[in-house]
Order: structure tokens, then sequence, then C-alpha cells
């Protein structure tokens, strides 16, 4: 019973929420740049009048991967709230990344085919640190598996700041948040073309929309472990991660690819390998 | 699943997203088109966001004269908008031509080429009637909306 009402909420609550958190996110965005900013629910409005238009389809790969994607991002956030593996959950969420990528290439326009390239170099840059966090999450844990965390006595932050640090770096990638809006800008109003959700449109732009709120409910879930024995903790910790980045996509521009692997694998590796000696040595 | 198709309906007025396209206007249509979205006017606040691809978008904003250039491009990208969708003409130069209209290679009006819902006449509009123009599109997709029921 108990794990059947977290499948439900993970299947229902968690889109509601990463779409209430894309609203919030575009308010403070706006008032950043002393504008009004939409209703907090213009996320659902948007989702709403894409699902009413009539679809238009480039062919039928791009039809299948928008659904898979979606089915992927909402099976790993279940994952997430029934307590599973997390390399499960990793691989899920993996490949739901893969087939969005793919649904980008299945069109031969230049914008979907560049934009989904420079996708998949976000996946290839974000895969292997969450690995590593997860690694760190084993060595403090003894296990993979999402209830050992739960059953610890004491906040991993304490134990893993560094890996912490390298996760807020995945949800920046995976929020598609400057410096590293290479494939799609985050902001519809930012960006001429939207990079490899350039030939989705309608009801499967609403489904990548709501996959993309479900994998932002999965990251900062994923941040959330790390102050389990709170939910004030939890609750603080997750509202500022979430403001630094809002912070962080106001103040900076987008950079290079290149940079982009360069840096953060070098400044998320050499976080990842200091903190797994610490916590291997102490 | 009433409420479902009365929440889609809603949204459809709430969450306009306009893509400009410049069939060659002096730049004066457009510079006052582009000024809607910045924080003086802030056209975010009504859902209207600018997108530059046409199967993404639900309002089409045409500025400037058609010619026999760009006519075809004009009906290209009407053609990949999803429907519902809207169309406003903006300036003189997309009601009719204006000051261009004699012009040998010019065809005329947005209207010529593609239907049009709205006018929003000036030499250029005002950004407040820019505005307008799409707000007066919307009450046209609503009471489309109606009859349609
Ligand atoms: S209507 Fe006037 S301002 Fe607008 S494009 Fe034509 S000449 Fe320029």
């Amino acid at each position: 019973m108990v794990d059947f009402l977290l499948i439900l909420a993970g299947l229902v609550l968690a889109p509601l929420a990463g779409g209430l958190i894309a609203g919030v996110d575009r308010k403070i965005t706006a008032r950043l740049q002393s504008r009004y900013g939409p209703p907090i629910l213009q996320p659902f409005y948007d989702v709403a009048k894409l699902f009413g238009k009539s679809p238009s389809i480039v062919n039928v790969w791009q039809v299948f991967c928008a659904y898979l994607y979606a089915a992927a991002a909402a099976i790993s956030v279940v994952l997430i709230f029934v307590g599973a593996d997390l390399l499960l959950i990793f691989f899920v969420q993996a490949v739901g990344a893969v087939f969005l990528v793919m649904g980008g290439l299945s069109a031969p326009s230049p914008y979907s085919q560049v934009g989904a390239h420079r996708e998949l170099i976000q996946v290839l840059t974000y895969e292997p640190l969450i690995i590593l966090v997860f690694i760190g999450i084993f060595l403090t844990t003894g296990s993979f598996k999402v209830t050992a965390i739960f059953e610890q006595s004491q906040p991993m932050l304490l134990q893993l700041p560094l890996l912490y640090l390298v996760l807020t770096y995945a949800l920046t990638i995976k929020l598609r948040k400057s410096p590293f809006d290479f494939s799609t800008s985050h902001h519809g109003h930012q960006e001429i073309v939207k990079g490899v959700l350039t030939e989705y449109s309608g009801p499967h732009l609403a489904l990548v929309e709501i996959a993309h709120w479900y994998e932002t409910v999965l990251i900062l879930g994923l941040c959330a472990l790390f102050w389990h024995t709170s939910i004030i903790g939890m609750a603080i910790l997750l509202a500022l991660t979430y403001f630094a980045e809002l912070l962080v996509d106001n103040v900076t521009a987008r950079m290079t690819w290149r940079w982009m692997l360069g840096y953060v694998w070098g400044v998320g590796l050499a976080m990842c390998v200091v903190n797994l000696v610490w916590i291997y040595v102490g | 699943m009433n409420a479902i198709t009365e929440f889609i309906k809603k949204s459809r007025l709430k969450s306009p997203w306009a893509m400009h396209f410049d069939c060659g206007s002096c730049n004066g249509c457009d510079i006052e088109t582009l000024a809607v979205l910045t924080p003086v006017y802030d056209v975010e606040r009504f859902g209207i966001i600018n997108v530059g691809n046409p199967k993404h978008a639900d309002v089409l904003l045409v500025t400037g004269t058609v010619n026999y250039r760009n006519q075809h491009v004009l009906r290209n990208l009407y053609e990949q908008m999803p429907d519902p969708k809207l169309v406003v003409a903006i300036g003189a130069c997309g009601l009719s031509g204006g000051v261009f209209r004699e012009a040998p290679n010019v065809v005329g009006g947005v209207d010529k080429i593609i239907p049009v819902d709205v006018y929003v006449p000036g030499c250029p509009p005002k950004p407040e009637a820019i505005i307008d123009g799409v707000v007066e599109g919307l009450a046209k997709l609503a009471e489309l909306q109606q009859q349609a029921v």
C-alpha cells in the first residue's frame, strides 16, 4: 500500500512539483531582470496549450523517442521515490537522455542535428560525474540502495560536501541553464532556435516538457538525499541550491562546449577524487 | 475530460507564443515589435514568448512588404505552424505595401499571400498597439472556440 502511494506520488506529484518549480523559476528570473514576469502557473498553461495543438509529425521515430524520453524520466522518478537502486535510476535516466538525442537526430533539419550533438556532449559531461557521486554514496553507506541512505544517522552532506557541489553541476547541465545551455535554451525567450527541440511541436513538445519536469524533480531528489535526516534541512538545502542555480543562470553567458567539457570534467573530477580519497582515508 | 478541454481552451489564450517574421521592412516596425519584449513592456507577463520556430509558434507577427522573393518564405512559415494559429500584420507595409507598394517587385500586403486575422496600422505602430493587436487576435480565437462548441 505504501509502495503504491509512493509510486502514485512519483507519477503525479512529481510533474506538478516540477511545473511549479519551473513557474517560480521564471518569476524569479523575471524579477532579477526587473520585469514583472509570467504567472506561477504559466508552465501548466503552456503545456496544456501544446497538448491542444494539432500534431505535425516529422516521422514516427521522433514520436517514439518523445514517448520513451517521457516514460524513462517518469520511471526514474518513481524508482527514487520507492527507494530503489541508485545505479538502476542512473541507467533509466540515461536511456531517456539518449532517446531525446535520437529524436533530435531523426529529423534532417540542421538545427535539430546540431542541437542533438550538443545534447549528446552535455550527457557525456554530466554522466561520469553522477556515477562518481553514486560511488561516493556507496562508500559512505555501503550500498547503492536509496533506502540504505535513510538508515544513516547523520546527513551525507557532512561527508560528501564536494560531491554535492559536483551534483549541482549536473543539475545546472540537466536544467540547461547558463553557462551550460547549448542544446536548447531553458528560457524560450532567450533563444532563436531551440536546438534539439526544434523539430518537436504540439503534443510531443508538451511531452518533452513534462519529461523535463520529471528530470528536475529527479536531480533535486538526489540533492535532497544529502540531508535526509530532517525535512526542514532538505527544504532549505533545495531552496538554496535552486536559488544558486538561478543566480548563476542570470549572471553568466553561454560558453563553448569545449569549455564546458574541460571545465566540468577538470573541476568536477578533481572535486570527486578529493572527496573520495577523503572518505577512503578517513 | 470536460475540465481538461476547458483548461486547454483557457490556456490557448494565456500562452500565445509569437514568432516574428520580417518580410523586408524598413526596420521601423521590427524595432517596435522587439521593444514589446523588453522589460519596459514585458509581454512575458501575459505568457507571450518570442520563439524563432514556426513549429512552436501560435501567433505570426509579420512586418514589412511582401515581395515576389519572400512570399514563398512567408507561405512556408505559415504552413509549418500547427493549428490553431493567428496572423497579425503590422505596419502600413504589412497592411498594403505602404510606401513601397508601387515598387516593381512588390506583391502588396500580407493578406495577398496568407489569411490575416488582425491588422495593426501605423508607420511604425506603437508597441502598445502591437500588444493590442495580439490581444485582439486572442479575442477572435476565443470567439471561434465558442462557435466550435
Ligand atoms: S510601416 Fe513604416 S516603419 Fe513599418 S516597415 Fe513600413 S515604412 Fe517601415
